[in-house]
């Protein structure tokens, strides 16, 4: 690995920290392509990037705790019910050809794009604010 | 409101091991407009279920054999950096600005998509 692909990853990390922190999403939208960019397959990426989320997730959960921002036993419901989720996740993921995965991927990418679109779009971003 | 907490999770896990993301992307939404979060809040949760989530993730695909543990320090410890710096800067924010940097996102993503 040369030094300019370790500042590369370091500066990308940081980046995705920077939006998890922002936006309450682990980083992994950046973590999976910037390892592939690495790399990585993209089997390897997106579990390698799941390891990756635990770090930015605790700081980003610590400090939303001093901020009072989290709610106990909401999340504690949504992480438990998540595991049986992430079971079948690995059972396709690891299931379907690389190059469909990554597609896939490619498709989740333009999603999360139209979906910032259309909800920055609004007037009243969300009911509850408006 | 817990029959709707844990769909949004299953789906939410589902949605993290099938791409390697924490799931928020869908959280955060969900639980804004399904159950009426205000959206500092929906953040904040969203963040401590994902740490659930991608722990159960990790462990179900090292046993696969496809974690790279050098690689993930790599990239998620400068991360945790950016995500204390992240947090600290959104208290500051309001929600109207929250949505103005999520717009800048946006046209980040769709470049980035076009040139990639």
């Amino acid at each position: 690995m040369s030094a300019g692909t370790i500042v590369f990853a370091l500066l990308l990390g940081f980046s995705a920290g920077l939006l998890a922190g922002f936006f309450g999403v682990g980083g992994g939208i950046l973590f999976v392509p910037t390892l592939v960019a690495l790399g990585l397959s993209q089997i390897e990426a997106e579990a390698t990037s799941l390891l990756a989320i635990l770090p930015t997730v605790a700081a980003g959960t610590w400090r939303q705790r001093r901020y009072g921002n989290v709610d106990r036993r909401a999340a504690l419901t949504l992480g438990l019910a998540s595991i049986v989720g992430a079971v079948a996740g690995v059972q396709i993921a690891t299931t379907l050809p690389e190059d469909t995965l990554r597609r896939l991927f490619g498709v989740l990418l333009l999603g999360v794009a139209g979906q910032l679109a259309w909800r920055a779009r609004r007037a009243a971003p969300y009911p509850s604010e408006s | 409101m817990p029959l709707k907490l844990l769909a949004i999770g299953l789906v939410a896990g589902l949605f993290s091991t099938l791409f390697g993301v924490g799931g928020g992307i869908v959280v955060v939404p969900l639980l804004i407009i399904a159950l009426g979060f205000e959206s500092k809040r929906a953040t904040g949760t969203s963040l401590a279920a994902i740490g659930i989530t991608a722990l159960a993730g990790t462990i179900l695909y090292a046993f696969e054999g496809h974690v790279d543990v050098a690689h993930a320090a790599l990239v998620g410890l400068p991360a945790a950096a950016g995500a204390v710096i992240g947090t600290g800067v959104q208290q500051r924010l309001s929600g109207r600005a929250l949505m103005l940097a999520f717009a800048g996102l946006v046209a980040a993503l769709a470049v980035w998509l076009l040139l990639s």
